[in-house]
């Protein structure tokens, strides 16, 4: 019989439960807003003696970074989180991190950039960190949160992957927002998550070094295409582990895509993060007005999942691919990785993308349906798209 | 603690032959010291600086300890998380940041004040050269006033930043200032902060002959001058009380201090310097001194 | 290579990985007859090549293959029984 424990919960509690579960026992983290509710969870958690870890209250971003770094590099689990400019404040460290090849999980509440001071979502700060090597997924509610974060120690830790990820949890939408989560009990999850692995420690009396000068320039180029190459065989132990999860708790969420009424769809809506959820009900009234729509929600963006999206849009007549950043001179960062590597895989397709929601502006599922309904609506009427970049105010 | 019997130092080589350091380099004399006084128990934390370079390249390392390199202003932060996991774990380490002026006091110096006020288990050793030497003998907070460098061709205008007081006022179990022309007095003071639990703060100077212009037979002499002039302090402070080191002691007394001139012109730096700037470091020296026995 | 052999930046002690000995330009020699058996040579070598071998004929010995001829070893020692002779 399993016992089910239903709390509500918000986004970033629900982040403090999985590193709880997960039994992380390092955790450091600078403030910022709207991140500062998890690691006040966490430290709640440790000081009532119900979680075993020590929390190293450091001064900055990059310090928060470098302290989990250690401490993974030590041999133990670790997690630290942070958002927008805290992000980008240790971005340097995301690097050495992935570089170095400790497994090591970080929460991103994804907050726009400033100037000027804005504490609202959109994926800007997440999607910036695309190149640096790290496992990259997005979370649609609570309950994914918690239980994908609990699925990256167990990803991460492979030894196909040792790899770092992160997810994101978008600002307010899910962070501060509470909805009711199945909360794991901790022998289901120590029965899930195995001893820790990583390629090697740092202990007294064992000389290793790491990240000396190399000799041979090709050995580094090497370790690059090594990283590229674990983030591909990443895949298949995604959806190993998620089908593992999904035998313990029922929940399966697809792995690396998600799809929604996509097996009798023309047209798609491609979208990551919180407003998939609105993406669904954009999908449920497009339907009901005769639509043959279907969405694909996109879990992860590292490694990118080129052919699984390719199968399900082979046939399709067209796809929307909204994006809450911009790489300003260019396009969406989701629209250029979905365009590319459908191109890679032989799909021929019209895409658009529509840029909307940045900054925080709120974007409905009335505003999706409109949106998908216009670009439906040109491209039968027209048979093109008169415009493929959109940016869309409301 | 016993006298240290330099007979008795392990003979370990923790540095070894072959390293790409510059002859007469104060680094490598720095190393072989921790590994004296340490051995075994030491895992290295290096942030970008010589040391890094003189690891030499890798699938090898010149240096015989677990040693890992980190960005520049990263050190004492990764350096806390290390020991927390050792502590965690249960596994007996001693965690040092091997630091230089930039990764202590410029660019990475917000993560040593931060380490010091938390507290955090590990040695911070600042091995001064007193530029940027790693990058070409660049200008550094700890650049003496009056020296040249090669972003200060007229000589350094600003004062050396005085970290060891400033680490003082962090108000940790142990600070202390050393040299490598004293080993014996380094060794010990790394005995003795390893077996203290908190933040360690160790300040080594580290004549340089690349970038101080000297001939590199004369590192060790010039290292001694320093605190013969009474240009270097070796103090230690246990719990905040500070007290002379005994190679230092005789230099309390201003008219047992060696002239200033006899340190400054053996080095290329100083050469440019007029008689009214070698008047302030002289009047510099005597401030110092004041400062730091109203402490004792 | 299998999917869980990765290429990773590490490193291990090693002598020698520069051939130091042919940077120098002046070479120390030690006249055994003056040394005091003290210590300082090997102490303040930056290289860690002078080695206490202790035997009737030398207390210490110079590792000539690494010996970057600093002279630091003939400037500390207090019975200047270390000359710095040209190399080569």
């Amino acid at each position: 019989m399993i016992c089910v424990v239903i709390k509500p919960l918000t986004g970033n509690y629900a982040v403090a439960w999985a590193v709880k579960l997960g039994r992380v026992r390092v955790v450091s983290a600078y403030p910022i807003t709207p991140q500062t509710t998890i690691v006040e969870k966490i430290s709640e958690f440790v000081e009532k003696g119900e979680m075993d870890a020590r929390i190293i209250r450091v001064e900055s971003e990059h310090s928060a970074l470098a302290a989990v770094y250690g401490a993974a590099s030590g041999g133990v689990r670790a997690f630290t989180a942070t958002s927008s400019h805290g992000l980008m404040y240790m971005s340097e460290m995301l690097w050495w991190v992935a570089g170095a090849r400790v497994p090591l999980v970080m929460a991103i509440v994804t907050r726009t950039m400033g100037p000027p001071w804005n504490i609202w979502t959109d994926h800007s700060d997440f999607l910036s960190q695309r190149d640096t090597g790290w496992l990259m997924m997005f979370a649609e509610h609570n309950q994914e949160v918690l239980d994908s974060i609990i699925q990256l120690f167990k990803i991460t830790e492979d030894p196909r992957v040792f790899l770092p990820g992160m997810v994101a949890l978008d600002a307010f939408i899910l962070s501060h927002t509470t909805e009711p989560v199945d909360i794991p009990g901790q022998s289901l999850v120590d029965s899930f998550l195995p001893e820790r692995r990583q390629p090697y420690v740092f202990r007294a009396g064992e000389p290793i070094t790491m990240g000396n000068i190399p000799s041979n320039l090709k050995e580094h180029m090497k370790m690059r295409w090594d990283i590229h190459k674990s983030l591909e065989a990443a895949k298949k132990v995604i959806a190993e582990v998620d089908q593992e999860w999904s035998k313990l708790t029922g929940r399966s969420y697809g792995g690396l895509i998600d799809c929604y009424r996509c097996s009798d769809a023309k047209y798609f809506i491609v979208g990551a993060g919180a407003w998939v959820g609105d993406m669904r009900e954009a999908t449920e009234l497009l339907r009901s007005e005769g639509y043959e729509v279907g969405l694909i929600k996109m879990r992860y963006v590292r490694p990118f999942p080129s052919e699984e999206l390719a199968s399900v849009l082979r046939n399709a007549k067209g796809v929307v691919v909204f994006d809450r950043a911009v790489s300003p001179g260019s396009a969406g960062p989701m629209y250029l990785d979905v365009v590319t590597h459908l191109t890679e895989q032989n799909v021929r397709v019209p895409i658009k993308n529509v840029l909307a929601g940045l900054a925080g502006v709120d974007v409905t599922y009335e505003d999706i349906a409109g949106i998908v309904k216009s670009f439906i609506n040109e491209l039968e009427s027209k048979g093109a798209i008169s415009r493929y970049i959109e940016w869309y105010f409301g | 603690m016993a006298p240290i019997s330099i007979k008795e130092l392990p003979r370990k080589k923790y540095v070894l032959p072959g390293n790409p350091s510059c002859p007469g380099c104060p680094e490598t004399l720095g190393l072989r010291y921790i590994g004296m006084a340490l051995g075994d128990r030491v895992i290295l934390v290096v942030p970008a600086g010589c040391t890094a370079v003189i690891e030499g390249l890798a699938p090898g390392c010149s240096i015989s300890l677990p040693v890992i390199n980190v960005p520049f202003a990263s050190a004492d932060a990764v350096a806390a998380g290390i020991a927390a996991a050792k502590e965690v774990l249960g596994e007996d380490a001693v965690v040092v940041v091997w630091a230089g002026d930039g990764a202590t006091a410029d660019i990475g110096f917000a993560t040593l004040s931060g380490a010091a006020e938390r507290g955090d288990n590990i040695i911070h050793i600042c091995v001064d050269n007193e530029a940027y030497m790693n990058t070409g003998i660049q200008r550094s907070s700890l650049t003496p006033y009056g020296a040249w460098t090669t972003t200060t061709w007229t000589g350094k205008k600003e004062r050396k930043k005085e970290l060891p007081l400033i680490m003082l006022m962090h108000k940790i179990p142990y600070v202390a200032t050393a040299s490598v022309g004293y080993p014996t007095d380094f060794i010990e003071k790394l005995r003795r902060a390893a077996s203290i639990k908190g933040f360690k703060y160790i300040h080594l100077h580290a004549p340089c002959p690349t970038g101080w212009r000297f001939d590199p037979s004369q590192t060790v002499e010039i290292a001694k001058l320093a605190v013969e002039t009474g240009m270097w302090i070796l103090f230690e402070a246990i719990n905040g009380k500070v007290r002379i080191s005994p190679f230092s002691i005789p230099y309390k007394d201003r008219s047992k201090r060696k002239p200033v001139k006899e340190y400054i012109k053996l080095q290329g730096r100083f050469r440019a310097l007029s008689d009214e700037e070698l008047k302030k470091i002289e009047s510099m020296i005597d401030d110092a001194w004041n400062t730091l026995l109203k402490f004792t | 290579m299998s999917e869980e052999t990765h290429v990773l930046p590490l490193a291990k002690p090693k002598e020698g990985l520069s051939q130091t000995g042919t940077w120098r330009v002046r070479k120390p020699v030690i006249d055994h007859s003056k040394c005091v058996k003290c210590m300082m040579c090997w102490l303040h070598c930056p290289e860690s090549t002078i080695d206490v071998i202790d035997t009737p004929e030398k207390f210490v010995e110079i590792d000539y293959e690494y010996c970057k001829g600093c002279g630091v070893c003939a400037n500390v020692c207090p019975v200047k029984a270390i000359s710095m002779v040209p190399e080569g």
